[in-house]
């Protein structure tokens, strides 16, 4: 379970997991709707500044973070050797041309991967799945069948990651592991499949001997508040996203996705 | 006393049940009643439909797309599928059954369906850890609860929802032993402070003889071949019960006598010297290990949980890479590969050693039990017509032969554990490991696998198990090999030496 296992600690672990839910929506949405540096860059600093005010483990950031810290500079080139050439170009080989144009989206594709991902991971990573389900059930209304259901079989992919193991190793055992890679991985995950509806139609079973699913009108054990700590999240959420597109057509850098 | 919690009647007329798709049905006319306040074992061959009695009793066998029913069934007079809650379910598998991620939200999650109020679901929760005897925080993760835990939180979840009948499927069939007495005693506890209506399904009659005041033991199809008061049951029906799986005391295996083939003489195969093991990207687990294999030896390796016995078996078993000493197959098991099963190609490991893992469905490759069994012949590349003589030999061997065809996901249990043995047997290893070979197994497939490795043994073949089992260990002449307990290692480390 550790590699969903929630981050306790900071300012950010008795924050409402609806409203960090709703400041991240609010950020990203509005990011994705242009694709200047300059409003990337102004949400970036701003969400670096919040980000100073979590009290998060700088080391767990970093950590959690690094798949993105890789992918976003990764995605940045791809953008620059391939991106829709525009003015000056500065070389050509074969499919990839670099350009004034292009090296100016790759940049703007690298910021704006870290100013969307990087407030999506902090907030996410501090939030525990089951206080998320709470929320969502008693704050947003979600069907109580579906987010407990969802849950309950969160907790099955820690074990998905055992049975995956084990299967490993028993095929070893089993005197086939030498070749055919991509049959045996193929016929790993059907078996890997079958264990899991398996272990899913037990755990349903279990629930229903629990009363889920029943007539009577759920009550919840844990009470799931909205704050005014929890509004405040959501205000900064909107304030980052409103400088940004504020400075950014301020500059006159806001290209609109949409239409353009 | 609990308050809140009123014992149940139970009250089967002509009742039967037929699964969705099956020809006959699992049970046929039954009928049967329970007294509030009794306790009931249930006994029964695999086959006679008591799981599915449980279901019934428990309001989870499904609608019309499930099944058929007839007759009628009623707990305190009302269908128990309309009314959660009478009936509470506790099942075999301790890790299909935590719902949640902390200890007290899964307890509270019976309490939350059934609409109880917030200030009574805490009471409760906290009444029921308590009556279970689970030592633990309401935020303690149930991740970290080992099996008899799981089993007992999953107890405190069926009471805290006060249940005037409970039922328990199998409750201790995967527990090592210290598991199955933790969840008895929490069991026995509860029912004292309840005094709720008890029905209990379990091969393993000891454990539950001194808790229960009446026996009913079905017959093929559901019908009730006896019942009665526990001795007398337990005395009048003793041989036929023990001929359908029942664990019954006082009747016990065969006395096997696996000859003295265990001389000073056996030729060595195997040795491991002051050998540190632990699973792959993990700590390491235990050091200082030593240990010779020969041939025509029984080896049991025994000791505490989380000891790191399955981890010894696979280490030795040349699957995972070993953490420090050294770990030598002789040039009589190497036969001319290296000298370290773990440098042995995949293919390399057949003939020499077969592993046999504790659940059965990882190992499976195949879509047919004969395909399953040919699948380690046939990476060897011998010879079509050897292969199919070797596995025709195996499906009668392990009476399998019915079941050529069939998948060996939709095996019975101990069917699954026959055919997991007979893929190791299938090339002839010389060295033979198994992790826990007999867990959850009845008393007729305990008595097969016994006879089976007392001839694998009189074969020539090394044979090393890790198990709970000491009857395992006396009736098939095994060494003991124990594995140091986890706390003298940690001391050991720490200390000033």
């Amino acid at each position: 379970m550790t590699i969903i296992a929630p981050l306790r600690v900071g300012n950010l672990a008795l924050v409402n997991p609806v409203a960090k839910l709703a400041a991240v929506f609010i950020v990203s949405l509005t990011l994705l709707l242009t694709i200047d540096w300059l409003s990337a860059v102004v949400a970036l600093g701003l969400e670096c500044g919040v980000l100073a005010f979590t009290r998060l483990p700088l080391r767990a950031v970093v950590l959690r973070t690094t798949p993105l810290l890789i992918a976003a500079p990764l995605a940045g080139i791809t953008t620059v050797l391939y991106g829709q050439p525009s003015g000056q170009t500065y070389w050509t080989w074969w499919a990839v041309e670099i350009s004034e144009g292009s090296i100016a989206l790759g940049i703007a594709t690298t910021l704006r991967i870290l100013a969307v991902g990087i407030p999506a991971i902090v907030l996410f990573i501090t939030i525990d799945p089951t206080d998320l389900a709470d929320g969502l059930a008693q704050i947003v209304r979600l069907p109580a069948r579906f987010v407990m259901g969802g849950l309950a079989a969160l907790r099955l992919v820690g074990l998905f990651v055992e049975d995956w193991r084990a299967l490993e190793l028993a095929r070893r055992a089993r005197g086939v592991a030498d070749t055919g890679r991509l049959r045996r991985i193929a016929g790993q995950s059907f078996a890997l499949l079958v264990l899991s509806i398996r272990r899913g139609s037990k755990l349903a079973t279990a629930m229903e001997a629990r009363g889920f699913g029943a007539k009577a009108r759920r009550t919840w054990a844990r009470p799931s508040v909205f704050a005014a700590r929890d509004w405040t999240v959501i205000a900064i959420g909107c304030a980052v996203a409103a400088c940004a597109v504020v400075v950014s057509v301020a500059a006159g850098s806001w290209n609109f996705v949409i239409g353009s | 006393m609990m308050p809140g919690t009123i014992p149940a009647s139970v009250r089967l007329s002509s009742w039967g049940w037929r699964h969705a798709g099956r020809r006959d049905a699992a049970v046929r006319d039954l009928d049967l009643s329970i007294e509030p306040g009794e306790r009931v074992l249930l006994l029964g061959a695999s086959g006679s439909g008591k799981s599915t009695l449980l279901a019934a009793l428990a309001g989870v066998l499904g609608g019309d797309e499930e099944g058929e029913e007839f007759g009628s069934v009623l707990v305190d007079g009302r269908n128990p599928a309309q009314q959660r809650g009478t009936s509470g379910l506790l099942m075999q598998d301790p890790d299909a059954q935590v719902v949640l991620a902390r200890v007290g939200d899964d307890v509270a999650f019976g309490c939350e369906n059934l609409g109880v109020e917030r200030s009574e679901i805490w009471r409760r929760v906290h009444a029921s850890l308590e009556a279970v005897g689970l030592d633990r925080p309401p935020e303690f993760p149930t991740a970290q609860l080992s099996g008899g835990q799981k089993q007992r939180l999953a107890l405190a979840g069926v009471i805290a929802m006060q249940p005037g009948l409970l039922l328990l499927d199998e409750p201790t069939a995967n527990l090592d032993p210290v598991g199955v007495v933790e969840v008895r005693d929490a069991v026995a506890s509860v029912i004292e402070r309840t005094g709720a209506t008890l029905v209990v399904v379990e091969h393993r009659v000891e454990v539950w003889r001194s808790l229960v005041n009446r026996v009913i033991v079905l017959d093929h199809g559901g019908s009730v071949l006896a019942d009665g008061a526990p001795d007398e049951i337990l005395r009048a029906e003793a041989t036929h019960l023990s001929a359908a799986g029942v664990w019954v005391p006082g009747v016990h295996a065969e006395a096997f006598s696996p000859g003295d083939l265990g001389g000073s003489d056996a030729q060595l195969l195997l040795e491991a010297k002051d050998l540190a093991i632990g699973r792959p990207r993990s700590a390491i687990i235990a050091t200082g290990l030593s240990l010779q294999i020969a041939a025509g030896r029984t080896t049991v390796i025994t000791g505490q949980n989380g000891a790191g016995k399955s981890t010894m078996a696979l280490t030795i078993g040349g699957l995972i890479p070993t953490r420090g000493g050294a770990l030598a197959a002789t040039p009589a098991l190497a036969a001319g590969a290296a000298d370290s099963p773990i440098r042995w190609r995949s293919r390399e490991l057949l003939g020499r050693i077969g592993s046999v893992f504790q659940s059965p469905e990882h190992q499976f490759i195949a879509q047919t039990v004969r395909d399953e069994l040919a699948a380690g012949p046939r990476a060897l590349h011998e010879p079509a017509d050897a292969i199919d003589r070797r596995v025709d030999e195996l499906l009668a061997r392990l009476r399998l032969d019915a079941l050529a065809a069939a998948n060996p996901f939709t095996l019975s249990g101990g069917q699954k554990r026959r055919l997991s043995v007979g893929t190791a047997l299938a090339t002839r290893p010389k060295l033979l490991i198994f992790d826990e070979p007999t867990f959850g197994q009845d008393a007729v497939t305990w008595r097969e696998l016994i006879a089976l490795f007392c001839e694998l043994r009189a074969e020539g073949h090394a044979i090393v198990a890790v198990t709970h089992d000491r009857e395992f260990a006396r009736a098939t002449g095994a060494v003991e090999w124990r594995m140091p307990d986890r706390r003298q290692l940690v001391d050991a480390a720490s200390g000033p030496s």
